[in-house]
């Protein structure tokens, strides 16, 4: 069957310096290869400057590669027209690290949540409103919020309803770009359990990027480590757990913090 | 031995603007002994920062100590004058502010920022001023000090600009210093680095530290001590090792166990519904009565309710404000 | 380098754009220098019609300009009609006085304007900030006009201060030291006009970004290193303002030769005020679009200088242009 995101051999430059020289660019993507099957969920992780983000604004559309390629359900995303894109755009939707930058604080939740609906002008003015408070049931946001502006809201609320806006639209792949990064852990595992419902079922599949190990370990069947631009190693989330081979990925499985069951190991990795 | 710090029934509140009240830190009370790591594990709302800020008097203008004391090197820092204050900041404690881009000035060079720090609290003639800020910038940048020195913020990356504020704190030899999140926004290999960093400095300047976080397992094989930190009071104080692997406290042990457990090496299954603390924080400008984790407590009890638990030992060094254990 | 040979690129084009535009606006108002003199019966209408060829005023308009602009070039900025003179030294002249005025003005204005920000910031809210605030507001309200007048009535009223003018009649048979005390009694009071028109404004600003620093974190991590207030103060919040100061600070240059028209007006200073409002009431073509171009050179060169200044002030600016 084919999967739901193939990429293959992406490759980003960014111009860094007076002109477009090959001297002065900067490669953010290095030939990055990778597939999603469809209702599954893939971690990427590595450190900052990696590429992750590049890759996420890729695949969402939000950046053009230099070379390379995005298929979505075997739609090379690179020969659509803009009209044909649009249409495809609420297929893949984004999660971001910080809500309180992704969400403008002073729109009342409800707005937010419907603002998908208003852009892709669909449904009619009441119609929209009950749908906005059954996405807010979705995501367990207590309806009595809908009218609280999103800067009143906890870290936690926000990123509930972030990831309301997201399924709005009926999103078939959903980019998390560090979406539990900046939670306590407690609202980590909240919205951890959130996901993983919302993804049996919706059917919803997950490009987790983070560079926390150990929430990639939990929510991920896949896992691909970056290292500066590129895909240093890709397979099964038990295989990379526990039989890593490349050395960034020890380097990272190593590095992070960590505590065995016994009092008597209590060091670092 | 007297302890270095004595936090005693501390009461911080803060006031808004529409008159409501904010009882951020409800009657704090801990000992920190000289050269000792103590973990302050607590997540939003649980009022670590104030803690942190507290400590030196650095609440904003809408800030209150209603009550308590805290007493440093047996002066009670709440008490001090301006003067002797000013003297104690970066002099005997030092803090490490929570996120370190903003708490660089921005248009300033690094080595003038950290000189600075030197120069406020020892008389010193330009050259000595010098040389101790290019040796203090060369024990936490080893290869490019110079470099560094002459650099200015933005031109550094996160895990750099946390060196930075670690030389601040600790240039002038203090015996305490607290670091609010120190490494909330590393890349996990910096991450370890920088707790490394404070390891050395703990065994090699005898520094005791106070290391607030959210996350439990930064502290393991870290911190001598844990404190947990809920609702701007302490529910748990003991050795890590007791803390972590023995949690008392029923909150303590909700939170632990939400960590995805992969790590923990016990077979779990991956994708699995992971233990969460149902509810939410408190509102702390309500005054509740009774327990304040009580409404999210797997384990509340009728008295729970009414009363607030006090601290009771449930072994030497470990205490636990809960009914569970009241006498 | 490349920055700042764009930006000036960029002032040299704004400077053309204005003097095209003041050139057209000119010479297509209504009526001319000679149109006045025609309706003087003791000049003969051929006289009137030779002078009009003499100056060149029966060509078309971009023939005209092109004449202009290649003089300017050359450093002639054409011939006065109602002084008979070449636009350039008459210019100058009353540039020099202007610029005395606005100089000293500006200086002033900056000298307080800065300590008073700063301890209006430090306050804010309290008592003090408020007094301050009401105060400057009060001042902003009033017109300048009114200042203006309201000063010379002083003037005329206590008799202490000459009422005009730039020294007085007897100024050359005076010592030295009486010779400027002469120039700062007449100085006093314009100058006092200016700095009082525009200090409140300053203030202001600068209290604003003072205040909107004070709260920024990296005050408050330098707070708890324990460094002395007055250096956080001034040293550390004020550099971090500094930005939009430096900004304002370009446009108070920029001001300097066209910020005083009204108050040399009222307050008779022999300024490039008079100088523009005269010609402009006589359609002397070339003066004005001269007092206009250097007035617009002062502007641009201000900002330029702020540019500058900006650069050199703040290395993220340096970064991010070196980035380009």
């Amino acid at each position: 069957m084919q999967p739901l995101l193939k990429v293959e051999n992406l490759v980003k430059h960014y111009a860094s310096g007076r002109s477009a020289r090959s001297k002065d660019k900067l490669v953010a993507l290095d030939g990055v290869s990778l597939s999603i099957p469809s209702g599954k969920t893939l971690a990427l992780v590595g450190e900052s400057g990696s590429g992750k983000s590049t890759l996420a604004l890729c695949i969402a559309s939000l950046e053009s590669p230099t070379s390379g390629s995005i298929s979505f359900e075997g739609i090379d995303l690179a020969a659509l027209h803009e009209n044909q894109l649009r249409l495809l755009r609420p297929q893949i939707q984004l999660v971001f690290q910080d809500p309180a930058s992704s969400l403008n604080p002073r729109w009342t939740v409800l707005n937010i949540v419907s603002e998908p609906f208003l852009i892709q002008r669909r449904f009619t003015k009441p119609d929209r409103a009950i749908r906005a408070l059954k996405l807010l049931d979705r995501v367990a946001l207590p309806r009595k919020l809908a009218s609280r502006r999103a800067g009143e809201l906890s870290g936690g609320q926000k990123q509930r309803l972030a990831i309301a806006r997201a399924i709005a639209l009926e999103p078939k792949l959903i980019i998390l770009d560090e979406a539990l990064s900046a939670l306590d852990c407690s609202v980590q595992a909240q919205i951890s359990n959130l996901l993983l419902e919302l993804q049996s079922s919706l059917g919803l599949t997950y490009l987790f990027i983070t560079h926390d190990f150990a929430m990639a370990a939990h929510l991920a069947d896949q896992i691909a480590v970056m290292d500066r631009g590129r895909i240093v190693e890709c397979g099964p989330a038990e295989d990379i757990l526990h039989s890593p081979t490349h050395e960034v990925t020890r380097t990272l499985l190593a590095a992070t913090p960590r505590f065995s069951e016994s009092p008597s190991e209590l060091v670092h990795a | 031995m007297t302890p270095l710090l004595e936090v005693t029934n501390l009461h911080v509140s803060y006031s808004a603007r529409t008159g409501e009240v904010c009882h951020a830190l409800a009657g704090v009370n801990f000992d920190l002994a000289p050269g000792e790591i103590l973990g302050v594990l607590g997540e939003s709302g649980s009022g670590k920062s104030t803690l942190a800020a507290a400590i030196l008097r650095l609440l904003p203008s809408n800030g209150k100590f209603q009550k308590g004391s805290v007493l440093f090197e047996g002066k009670n820092l709440l008490e001090v004058s301006a003067q002797d204050l000013r003297k104690i900041r970066g002099g005997r404690i030092g803090l490490i502010a929570q996120e370190p881009s903003p708490s660089l000035h921005p248009t300033m060079q690094i080595g003038q920022q950290v000189s600075d720090v030197l120069a406020a609290h020892e008389t010193l003639d330009g050259r000595t001023l010098r040389e101790k800020t290019s040796h203090l910038l060369s024990s936490m940048f080893p290869e490019d000090a110079e470099r560094i020195s002459r650099s200015y913020p933005h031109e550094l990356s996160g895990g750099q600009r946390q060196r930075v504020l670690i030389a601040q704190a600790i240039a002038c030899r203090p015996s305490l210093v607290v670091a609010d999140e120190p490494t909330a926004s590393l890349d996990p290999t910096t991450q370890q680095e920088i707790l490394q960093l404070f390891r050395t400095l703990q065994q090699k300047l005898g520094l005791a530290m106070i290391l607030i976080t959210h996350n439990p397992a930064l502290l393991a094989g870290l911190a001598d001590r844990i404190l947990v930190l809920y609702a701007g009071r302490i529910a748990e104080i003991g050795p890590a090792a007791q803390v972590l692997y023995s949690p008392q406290h029923p909150y303590t042990a909700a939170l632990l166990e939400c960590l995805p457990s992969h790590f923990a090496g016990a077979q779990s299954a991956r994708k699995a519904t992971l233990h969460v603390i149902q509810g939410e924080p408190p509102d702390l400008t309500l005054q509740k009565n009774g327990c304040q984790f009580e409404p999210r407590c797997a384990e509340r009890m009728e008295v729970c309710k009414r009363d607030e638990p006090s601290a009771a030992e449930v072994s030497e060094l470990h205490e636990v404000s809960c009914f569970k254990f009241a006498g | 380098m490349l920055y700042f040979l764009r930006r000036a690129l960029h002032a040299v084009f704004l400077l053309f754009g204005v003097s095209l535009l003041t050139f057209l606006f000119s010479a297509l108002t209504p009526g001319n220098y000679f149109d006045e003199m025609r309706m003087n019966p003791q000049i003969s209408p051929e006289t009137v019609a030779a002078l009009r060829a003499q100056y060149q005023l029966d060509r078309p308009l971009p023939i005209r300009y092109a004449h202009w602009l290649n003089a300017v070039v050359h450093g002639q900025l054409g011939f006065s009609f109602a002084y008979n003179s070449p636009v350039a030294p008459l210019l100058w002249a009353r540039a020099r006085n202007t610029l005395l005025l606005t100089v000293t003005a500006t200086f002033l204005a900056w000298l307080l304007a800065l300590p008073l920000g700063v301890w209006s910031a430090a306050k804010l809210g309290r008592a003090p900030d408020r007094v301050l605030s009401s105060a400057t507001a009060a001042l902003l309200v009033i017109p300048d006009l009114v200042l203006a007048l309201g000063l010379l009535i002083l003037a005329v009223r206590t008799g202490r201060f000459p009422t005009g003018g730039l020294v007085s009649v007897s100024f050359d048979e005076l010592s030295v030291l009486q010779k400027l005390r002469d120039l700062a009694m007449h100085m006093a009071l314009p100058v006092l006009a200016l700095v009082l028109s525009t200090l409140p404004m300053l203030v202001r600003h600068v209290r604003a970004s003072v205040a909107e620093v004070l709260n920024a974190p990296f005050l408050r991590a330098a707070l708890g290193h324990g460094i002395s207030h007055r250096k956080l103060l001034y040293s550390y919040a004020l550099r971090a303002a500094a930005n939009p100061l430096i900004s304002l600070f370009g446009f108070s240059v920029g001001t300097l030769l066209s910020g005083s028209l009204l108050v040399e007006v009222v307050m008779s200073w022999p300024g490039l005020g008079p100088l523009l409002l005269e010609s402009i009431l006589a359609r002397d073509l070339y003066v004005v679009i001269g007092g206009v171009l250097l007035s617009m050179i002062f502007l641009v060169g201000g900002n330029f200088f702020a540019d500058v200044l900006l650069y050199l002030a703040d290395p993220r600016i340096r970064t991010a242009a070196s980035a380009k």
